[in-house]
């Protein structure tokens, strides 16, 4: 099937498919949605506003039976950071959009009444309907209901209250294979897809498939890729403990950011760790591990049942148990996923809001430890859109202005995530110089400062942080656009059968023959194309800092700052 | 010399998660994991008080060892 573009305007309900143009043909995934996005999005404009797109692409390989191939790349500018976004999960969506022959779903417009809709897509193109029956509810019922209206088994991607009522933490789910949902967590694309009014979306390719050029040149190097992720011993890891295996090691290292950020480590670390959360899950019948979309071969998701034998959540992820737990000191793991549940349900990203309650906590709204206050808020506050829920909502930034709080662990108003940048000096350089905002995902320095993956680099020292940075981040803006997920990077930093395989699999299912020099370039293309929209929307160098308190509160055991000058970050774009 | 050994992930299987050890002068970090019949290869990342450390380095008194397999997430 060729690959098409797909394009709907709100403004006047109308839908058409396009061909290709000739610059964006050797894009997908993050590299197309950045480059669509710089392309028709004027950077000035209001994220929430007509002139705002939602740009949704499957990766290169999605839709193959490559494996691990099955990330959803969502983009726009983002309503949290007012830089431009790329967030992408898992599910089932990727592929069924591949196989429809979508090679970029761009949503433009706003309605111009007060009318909520959904969009089918299928390879012939999309339909508009009004949507009445699920607005106002969340993620699981969107999906439980859409699963007996509709035939088959249709991609699913929805939003919920949280992106109903444009809070700049909501996300956009996936459906997963199993009636689960993913998220495209971060930087609140679910408000841009609810200020279009479009609640969900449902993918059906019907008979559609993703054409191969070379068809045994294609399954020669999955073999080869598979193999190398199959035998990593990260990968064994993660299927046995999930990504929540971190937990233990981070503390140990003295980076795990405790009661909003003013400690490295925290007590209870062990009972929110991914031990314990292993033999829970074994005792009570859980499953130990599960993919998040077809073809995973690596298996980091699990399902975590409550102590009656019932599944409280799924996807249980390092960030979030770390967010909830050591942030705001929740002991109780039971607790985190019942809020990380409720999270998944309301549709919002539970790394900013998680962060957004260590504020909370600091300021007083609740006690540090309050696992149960935390829960009632986001379903008494959050859900149904009071004033301290819409503040929470709106992320950890929001809560700092609200409170009068200056410990706020923001970078372009994007919540930290879950290593301390003082003691894991790499990861300050990373959030400080991401195009957006916070993100560990952009250049995850953790590898090398503390996994001994890749080679060493000591995470207390500056010395080589800002290149280990740079390089991690152009490789990680290539990988994103492949549709692979980035835990494939274990296996290509200590395997150098990895790499050339991913390359033989792009080069085979498009008839091309990209070098490693071609998908470098790609990588810096991508950082410069999202550098650029972002100083036309009116960053600065000076934006690229961590907050103050970084760089004069000193977090033990190391009782270390940042250290690193402004002139010292600004090298990361000397390439 | 009285040390802590802390064991993580499936090096815990038919181990312990924490334990107080007597070690002797010139004892190293890699006389431990082997001692613990740890296949080297297996270790990932070994810390001593909260820092990297190496095979050949000799811990001393009060110190804390933290032993990982090969591990990682995100």
């Amino acid at each position: 099937m060729t690959d098409k573009i797909f394009r709907v305007n709100m403004t006047d309900l109308t839908t058409s498919v396009e061909a290709v143009p000739a610059d964006w043909a050797g894009h997908g995934g993050r590299g197309l949605t950045s480059t669509i996005v710089a392309a028709e999005v004027e950077p000035t404009c209001h994220p929430l506003g007509a002139k705002n797109k939602l740009v949704i692409a499957p990766g290169l390989l999605s839709g193959t039976p490559a494996a691990n191939s099955g990330r959803l790349s969502i983009g726009a500018k983002s309503p949290l950071t007012g830089t431009i976004k790329e967030s992408n999960a898992g599910g089932t969506a990727a592929a069924l959009l591949a196989r429809a022959g979508c090679k970029a779903l761009i949503i433009e417009g706003l309605p111009k009444d007060d009318k909520w809709y959904s969009l089918s897509l299928t390879p012939e193109g999309v339909t508009i309907s009004e949507e009445s029956e699920l607005i106002g509810k969340g993620n699981f019922a969107v999906v439980e209901t859409l699963s007996k209206r509709l035939e088959g088994k249709p991609g699913i991607v929805t939003i919920g209250q949280a992106g109903e009522m444009k809070l700049t933490g909501a996300n956009i789910s996936i459906k997963d294979p199993d009636g689960g949902i993913r998220s495209n967590g971060r930087g609140g694309l679910g408000a841009v897809m609810g200020s279009k009014k479009i609640k969900f979306i449902t993918i059906d390719p019907k008979d559609g498939k993703v054409a191969i050029a070379e068809p045994d040149k294609f399954k020669e190097a999955n073999r080869t890729f598979a193999k190398a992720l199959v035998d990593h011993p990260i990968s064994q890891g993660l299927a046995q403990y999930g990504t929540n295996v971190l937990v233990n090691i981070i503390n140990e290292s003295g980076g795990l950011p405790t009661r909003n950020f003013t400690q490295g480590q925290f007590a209870a670390h062990d009972s929110i760790s991914g031990e314990t959360m292993h033999d829970l899950i074994e005792q009570r019948g859980g499953k130990v591990k599960h993919n998040c979309h077809p073809g995973c071969v690596i298996q980091c998701s699990q399902v975590y049942n409550d102590a009656k034998g019932n599944k409280l959540t799924s996807g249980f992820e390092y960030e979030s148990i770390w967010a909830m737990g050591a942030d705001c000191c929740v002991e109780d793991l039971d607790r985190i996923a019942e809020a990380d549940r409720i999270m998944d349900d309301i549709g919002i990203d539970s790394i900013e809001t998680s962060v957004a309650m260590g504020v909370a906590m600091e300021a007083g709204v609740l006690p540090f430890g309050d696992g149960a206050g935390v829960c009632r808020i986001l379903t008494e506050e959050v859900a149904k859109g009071t004033g301290l829920g819409r503040i929470i909502g709106n992320g950890a930034g929001s809560v700092g202005r609200a409170y009068g709080i200056t410990r706020v662990p923001v970078v372009k108003n994007q919540a930290i995530p879950a290593y301390d940048p003082r003691s894991i000096k790499g990861m300050g350089i990373t959030y400080a110089t991401s195009t957006q905002g916070a993100d560990h995902t952009m250049g995850y320095t953790i590898a090398t400062n503390i996994l001994n993956v890749g080679g060493q680099v000591d995470p207390l020292s500056k010395d080589g942080q800002v290149e280990l940075s740079r390089n991690l981040q152009i490789a990680t803006a290539a990988i994103d656009s492949t549709g692979m997920c980035l835990f494939i990077a274990f296996a290509a930093l200590d395997n150098e059968k990895c790499l050339p395989a991913l390359i033989d699999l792009i080069n085979a299912r498009f008839g091309i023959a990209l070098t490693g020099d071609d998908v470098v370039n790609l990588g810096k293309y991508i950082l410069k194309t999202e550098r650029a929209f972002n100083m036309a929307a009116g960053f600065t160098s000076v934006d690229d800092r961590l907050p103050e308190f970084f760089y004069h509160e000193k977090l033990p055991p190391h009782n270390v700052v940042f250290d690193f000058t402004g002139a010292e970050i600004d090298t990361f774009w000397d390439f | 010399m009285r040390i802590t050994v802390k064991l993580f992930a499936y090096f815990r299987d038919n181990r312990f998660k924490v334990e107080e050890w007597e070690i002797g002068e010139g004892t190293t970090v890699g006389d431990i994991v082997d001692s613990l019949h740890i296949d080297r290869e297996e270790v990932g990342v070994l810390m001593i008080n909260s820092r990297h450390t190496e095979f050949g380095v000799h811990p001393v008194d009060h110190d804390v060892l933290a032993i990982f397999p090969v591990i990682g997430g995100g």
